[in-house]
This record gives structure tokens, sequence and C-alpha cells, in this order.
């Protein structure tokens, strides 16, 4: 098995140390506009906690009997940071080795995460949307408030979109990185 | 491959720009002849006279429409500093309750008095929500003239709505509380369905001097009475009150009150307790309220502790009280301008219920019920029904009329008004509000006589409407042009207070009723002068009363002595002119009180208690001619026990 292009090894290492900043800004970003809230509300999610108008949300929702979001409401800010600890961890380990089997692993890695992120996210928006408290002031009958996954979405006089925030997208970066180092190695042989 | 990249790299560019593709702001849009529409130009006049309620500054303020311009702030429950009201000796008896001088309230609702379910525009009621009371407002002087307490009540929300002749104004009360002893009121929280009451007061209103008396009560059950309006024309007779909390909880209403599909309207037949009460079958109640009554004559309040009221008991006295259900704590409940629909705004309901009286007639005649309350029937929701309007918005609270067959209802939770057809239920036009509108009012509409060219949106929330102040802001209000088929937003303007209510009439009602002064020869204020020549200082005891005259530009006497520390000093201060906006002021240095504010041809008192020694000046506050600023006086206080001599004097010098 072939080792890789120099430019390759800079890039993987560039992917993965791209991925650090995930430690530093926040990955996810849910916002609502309503006719009383033209300014919008805003959360950000981040590796290990959440951050904006999560308390206002928090405020707006409890009426039709949705749960309190808080960090202890996600067990995923507690092994998150060391997940993503051990992905940059092994793609820098890639980027010295310079093994193709590694650098593939890498991206499957990225690209698992990404896949299992998503999946988390959709059962626990199913839950928030769907579990509601019975006793809840306003009740519509068949009216269910599962955000959006991936963009936007009309929720009684909300609208809520759903998408990556800084973190999110520089973690796309690194996955396009990563496509680019894998076709250019797929290529090569 | 490489195009794929590129794909690849466009659509995560895209997916970026989505976000940019948030929605817009809601800034409104104006069409081009809007400012034209609210144009008054200098010497002319608006076309109606806009009452509105304060809610917390406890005032009303007089607005014009279509220009949104403030008239004047109108003190009601809270004193006003301003023009001495609640500061003057004369008008303390008008904050008497009988927990003693109360000097604030929360002012929610108005009516305006009506005769054949028209405005006649005589007087304005205004409800004090938090020390149960009603005001009435005389619209010639544009002055709170009778505040009556109401007993038995607590939150008096469901208030002064009144009937088509203005024969009675309402309060039902929000909070249910115990009533009758101590004993029977001192009980614990927790027996609240079997101890607490739901007292619905009827107070009768003079058709001549518009004097009220409270009538009579109902003792209803222990629900949470939000609104009410009249019956009229085909329903006059009736009342119909809003219910919330039937679920009877007395602890986190927010959840243990949202919990029933459906409360109630409960209508009251109040000729039937007209007939009841001549065959004596009210029960009489030893209670405490205040009736404070102002005299245009004597310039003066009095205030009267009366000791009685009485009671009917709906469980007993049949045919008189019916419940309609209705989804899901409803707020507003309003009558059409024909009187035969009767819409109920269950805030937290996802459709608009309009049930018609002739529906209900019916029902009670056969007998159609659904159950009892406490032996009162509950009629059937669908046998009262005329029909639900559907998907109307969220959170619907008011409903008010424009007399061409729309009904426009408020949207708190989306923030809109709805208008609709209210025979056929059909969403006919939807306008945005800015935000979350509580109270509607459309000139004319909660009568039978609507004029459908105006409506006004009182919004709740703020936000970005106008230059920023702070943490508080203005509440925000917004005129409607609803001549055409579509409402077309005309204006946004700031309004005084915490607007709740509001009613408006034609200008023509009153405008050449206005008082412009009061007669010298009709002043019987028992220390009023009617010339210079009486102006004098008498001592009585530790009192001293300064009978003062104010005339363009002196006060007369403006050196006074022999006053001394601990004296109560009362100014008596008559303005003796007669013509129009010549009001004249007075401020005493340190007092610790407010200035008066004397209208030509009234007297007012104002009452100082100096508490050290020296020469305190007192000057003319209002700025009354050109020599305003030499329209002052002097009065030298000396010490307690000392003997200067009483002397006063006016344009004497040595």
């Amino acid at each position: 098995m072939k080792n890789l292009l120099p430019i390759n090894r800079v890039l993987v290492l560039i992917a993965a140390l791209l991925m650090v900043s995930a430690y530093f800004t926040p990955l996810w970003q849910i916002s609502l506009w309503a006719p009383q809230y033209p300014e919008g509300l805003n959360m950000k999610i981040w590796i290990d906690k959440l951050s904006g108008d999560v308390d206002i949300i928090n405020g707006v929702n409890h009426y039709i009997g949705m749960k309190h979001i808080g960090v202890e409401m996600f067990p995923e800010f507690t092994y998150l940071i060391y997940v993503f600890g051990a992905i940059i961890g092994f793609g820098i380990l890639s980027a010295i080795i310079a093994k193709k089997w590694m650098v593939y692993s890498f991206f499957g890695l990225i690209v698992l995460m990404g896949i299992g992120v998503l999946v988390d996210m959709y059962i626990w928006g199913y839950d928030y949307g769907h579990n509601l408290d019975p006793t809840a002031a306003i009740k519509v009958p068949g009216m269910a408030y599962q955000p959006p996954l991936i963009g936007y979405k009309q929720l009684l006089n909300f609208l809520s979109y759903s998408g990556p925030d800084i973190g999110g997208w520089i973690i796309t970066v690194s996955a396009l990185i990563m496509i680019v180092v894998v076709v250019t190695e797929w290529r090569r042989k | 491959m490489k195009t794929r990249m590129w794909l690849l790299a466009g659509a995560a560019i895209a997916m970026a720009f989505a976000y940019g593709c948030k929605p817009k702001g809601a800034q409104s849009t104006i069409s081009g002849d809007a400012a034209s529409k609210v144009y008054v130009p200098p010497g002319q006049y608006d076309e109606f006279y806009n009452i509105v309620s304060g809610g917390f500054n406890g005032q009303m303020s007089v607005v014009g429409l279509p220009s949104g311009r403030v008239f004047k702030i109108l003190p009601v429950f809270s004193v006003h500093p301003e023009n001495g009201y609640g500061f003057s000796e004369e008008t303390k008896p008008m904050l008497n309750t009988s927990n003693g001088f109360v000097p604030w309230d929360d002012l929610h609702h108005i009516s305006i008095s009506t005769t054949n379910a028209e405005h006649d525009a005589r007087w304005a009621f205004g409800n004090a929500n938090n020390t149960p009371r009603i005001a009435r407002v005389d619209l010639t002087t544009f002055k709170t003239v009778e505040i009556i307490e109401i007993p038995n009540s607590a939150g008096n929300h469901s208030s002064p709505y009144i009937t088509e002749n203005t024969e009675y104004v309402v309060a039902g009360t929000r909070f249910s509380v115990p009533t009758g002893s101590d004993e029977n009121r001192d009980v614990p929280i927790s027996t609240y369905k079997e101890n607490f009451k739901g007292h619905i007061s009827f107070i009768s209103v003079d058709p001549e001097s518009g004097q009220m008396d409270l009538s009579f009560q109902i003792e209803a059950p222990p629900f949470n009475f939000d609104l009410a309006r009249a019956g009229k024309k085909k329903s006059h007779g009736w009342f119909f009150f809003s219910t919330y909390n039937t679920e009877m909880a007395h602890t986190l209403l927010e959840v243990n009150a949202s919990q029933k599909d459906k409360d109630y309207i409960m209508a009251v037949n109040w000729k039937k307790a007209e007939e009841y009460i001549k065959q004596g079958k009210g029960k009489k109640q030893s209670v405490k309220y205040a009736h404070n009554v102002w005299d245009e004559h004597t310039h003066t309040g009095v205030s009267t502790i009366k000791n009685e009221v009485l009671v009917l008991d709906p469980t007993e006295l049949k045919d008189m009280v019916y419940f309609i259900p209705c989804p899901k704590s409803p707020h507003g409940t309003d009558t059409d301008p024909t009187g035969e629909y009767i819409i109920g705004s269950g805030k937290l309901a996802a459709i608009i219920p309009v049930f018609s009286f002739t529906k209900m007639l019916k029902a009670i005649e056969n007998e159609d019920f659904e159950g009892s309350l406490q032996g009162m029937p509950v009629l059937n929701y669908e046998s009262v029904l005329h029909g639900e309007v559907q998907k109307p918005g969220l959170g619907p609270l008011h409903t008010e009329f424009d007399g061409k067959g729309f009904a426009y209802t408020s949207m708190f939770v989306s923030s809109e008004i709805v208008k609709w057809n209210i025979e056929t239920l059909e969403v006919v036009d939807r306008v945005p509000t800015y935000y979350s509108v509580g109270h509607l009012m459309i000139p004319g509409g909660p009568t039978g006589k609507p004029h459908g060219k105006y409506m006004v949106a009182y919004n709740k929330i703020t936000k970005d409407r106008y230059l920023p102040t702070g943490p508080e802001l203005a509440h925000s209000a917004q005129l409607y042009d609803i001549s055409g088929d579509k409402m077309q937003l005309l204006l946004d303007f700031p309004t005084i207070g915490e607007p709740h209510y509001a009613e408006a009439f034609p200008a023509s009602l009153i405008m050449d009723k206005q008082v412009k002064f009061y007669k010298m020869e009709d002043n019987n204020h028992p220390r009023a002068l009617k010339g210079i020549n009486d102006a004098r200082v008498e001592r009585d005891g530790n009192k001293i009363h300064i009978y003062l005259t104010s005339i363009r530009s002196n006060f007369r006497p403006d050196n006074i002595e022999g006053v001394r520390v601990g004296d109560e000093v009362y100014f008596h201060m008559t303005n003796l002119e007669q013509d129009w906006d010549v009001p004249h002021g007075l401020a005493v240095k340190g007092a610790n009180t407010a200035e008066l504010l004397v209208m030509p041809g009234e007297t007012a008192t104002l009452k100082w208690v100096p508490d050290r020694v020296g020469i305190f000046p007192f000057y003319c506050t209002d700025f009354c001619s050109a020599l305003h600023q030499e329209m002052q006086g002097y009065i030298r206080v000396s010490a307690a026990g000392s003997n200067t001599p009483l002397k006063f004097s006016t344009g004497e010098a040595e």
C-alpha cells in the first residue's frame, strides 16, 4: 500500500486540526421567529453546553407542555468531548503515519460521527416535539412540535430553523477537505 | 470529477446562504395615502373622541382619532399631582374606600353610556381592578364625579359593562373570595370549592343624574369572571359573563385552570332578577363599602360608607342564571350589533364559537340541558351554537363589530386581527399587529350602531416600534382603515400607561356641550370667595384658614404673617376668572403635597403643616398671563408658641 502524497498529508493534518475548533465554537443552532419575536430567538449547541436564549425558549415552550431544555437533558455533552478527541487524534496520527487505509478510516469516522449526530438529534427532536406534558395550558389537537432536522418549519406562531453553526461549518470544511484527499488518493492507485 | 467537487462546494455555500433567507422583520408596508388619512390639518378637529383606559396608571386618556393625539390624562383611581387630584382636601374623599384612602388602582375597561344601544356619551365608566370600584366620569367636564366600591368582590375585572340604556353597570369578580362574617371569611384556602363565592354586582345608574347605586348582587359559583357584555335589542334583558377556572383551582392557575376543554359563558336574565327583587326574594347582607360623589357646586367630594347589599341566590331562584359551555378559558364575550350573536373568545381554543340568542332561548324553553351546576342549568353546546369560526388564528381575545355584518377578533399569540363574516363564519381578511394585540376597538363597536371606519389595536408588546427608552417602553397602538374590504394599516402611535379596553364615539356628540368654566354664582363651596374684597386669613385654634383669590396676575392676600410651626394651614383658593382656559395653580415651598390646579370659578384647598421657621414663597404654576412670573406671595412662619400677630395684606408697601 502506497503512502500519501505529501500535499494530502498536510491536508489531513489541516482537517484534523480544524476540528479542534469544535471545542471553542458552537456546532449547531436552532432559531425561532414569531410575530412578537421579530428579532428571533437563538439557541446554540456546543460540544458540552448550550448557550443563547435557552431560558426564553423554555418559557415560551412550556405553554404547550414541551420539556425544559437544559444541559442535563443531553448525556451527549458528557462524552462528545472524548469522541471528538479520539477522532482528531486519529486524524493527526494518520497524517503522521500517512497510510491510505488510515486516511480512509479517518474520513469514515467523520462521516459516521456526522450521521450519528443527525440521528441522535432526530430522536431527541421527535421526543421533544411529541412527548408533551398532558397538563399543558395550550393543547392543539393533532399538533406535534418536532423541530426541523435541517432547514425551516412553521410550528404554530413560530417559524423554526435548525442548522449548523460556525463549528459545524468548520467540521463540514474538514469533511470536504477529506473528500478531496480521499478522492485524489483513490484515483492515484 | 472536478465538476462534482464544485457541485459539492456549491451545495455547502447554498446551505450557508439558506440561513440568510430567514423571514423579514415586521417592518410594515404603508400604502401611499395612509398619511393623508390620519392628517388632521391645523385648526381642524379629530372626528372621534377615543377614551382609553390607562391600565396600571389608574387613569383614562383622551385621544383623538384618526390622529392618535393625546388631549388629556384624566385621573380616576390614581392621584394626579399635576392637578392636585387626590391631594386637595376636596378630592381626597373621592379615593376613600372601606380600606381608607387608596391612592392607586388598575383601570382596565371603559364603557361609554348608551341610550337604545347607541352612544349618548354622557358618561364614561371605568373599573378599578385591584380594590374593586367603578367610577363615572362626566364627559362635559372630563372629571371623575363618582366612585362606588364593590363589596364581596376581589379583582373587579369583569366590569364596567353596561346595559343598552345604561340601566345597569356590572361588576363581576375575577377572584372568587369567601364572604360574610369574619368567621366565614377566615377559612383555609384549600376549602376554595366549599367556601369561596363569585359575586356579580348590578349597579343601577340614574337616567338623569347618572348617580350609581349598588342595586343587587348574584352569588355565583367560585369561578373567575373575566369579561362581560349586555345583550342588546332582541337580547336586551340578558347579560353574558365569560368564566374561566371553572376547575375551581386555587393554586398554579396557569396549569390547573387550563385543564377543562370547555368553561362557561354565564347568561344572566336580569329582568328576572328584578322580578325576584320586587317579590322580596333578595337577602340583605351586611357589608362595608364606600360611595363617593363629587358635587359640581361645592366642588367637593363626599364619601359615605354603606353597610348593606341585597344578594340573590341563583341556586334557589330559578330561571335567572344559565351556563353556556364555551371552549377554552374564554376571555372576551361580545354581542353583535343586532344582539343575536354572542361570541366567546376562548384564549386557548383553536376555534371561535358563535352562539345564537334565539337558539339559547329555544334551548331554555325546551330544557335542552346537558347537566346542571349547583342546580343551575348547563345548556347543550350544540343546541346554542350558531357555528364555529375555523382556523381563525392563535389566542383569540376580543371581538368588535363594524355594523356591516363583520366581526373583528384580536389574536394575542399570532399577533393579528382577523376579520370574519358573522353569518357565514368565514375568515375574510387578516392584518398583523405590532405586537400581540390585547383589546381592539372600533368607534361604536360594542353598541348597536358601530361606525365602521377605523379600528385601533392596543398592543401588549412594543419592542422595536419606537425610539427605545430603556427597559420600560410605551405601549403601542395601531390604527387601521376598515372602510374597505381589506383592512389597511394607517398609523402606529404610543399610548399612556397600559391601555386595555377603550371606546370611541363621534366628537359631535359632546364637543359643543363642554363646560368652559364654572359660574361664580353657582359656587357653593363653603369657603369660596366671590370677590377679592373677602380675601382674608383666620385662625381657629391651631388651624389657619387662608381665603385666597387668584386672578390675573395676583394672589390676595400675598403677604401673610403670624403662622406658627405645627399649625395646620389651609389655602382655600378660589379662581375668580370667568373665562375659558385660564386655570391658576398654587404651589407652596416644602409642602408635602402636590400643587393645586384650580379651574375658573372653582375653589380648592391645599393643606400645609409647616415644620420650620422661615419665609415661604408660593406661586402660580400655570402660565396664566404675561405677568405670570409676578404672580407670587410670601408666608412667614414663626416658632411654635411665638406671638407674631396674624397679619395679611396685598399691595401694601412701606
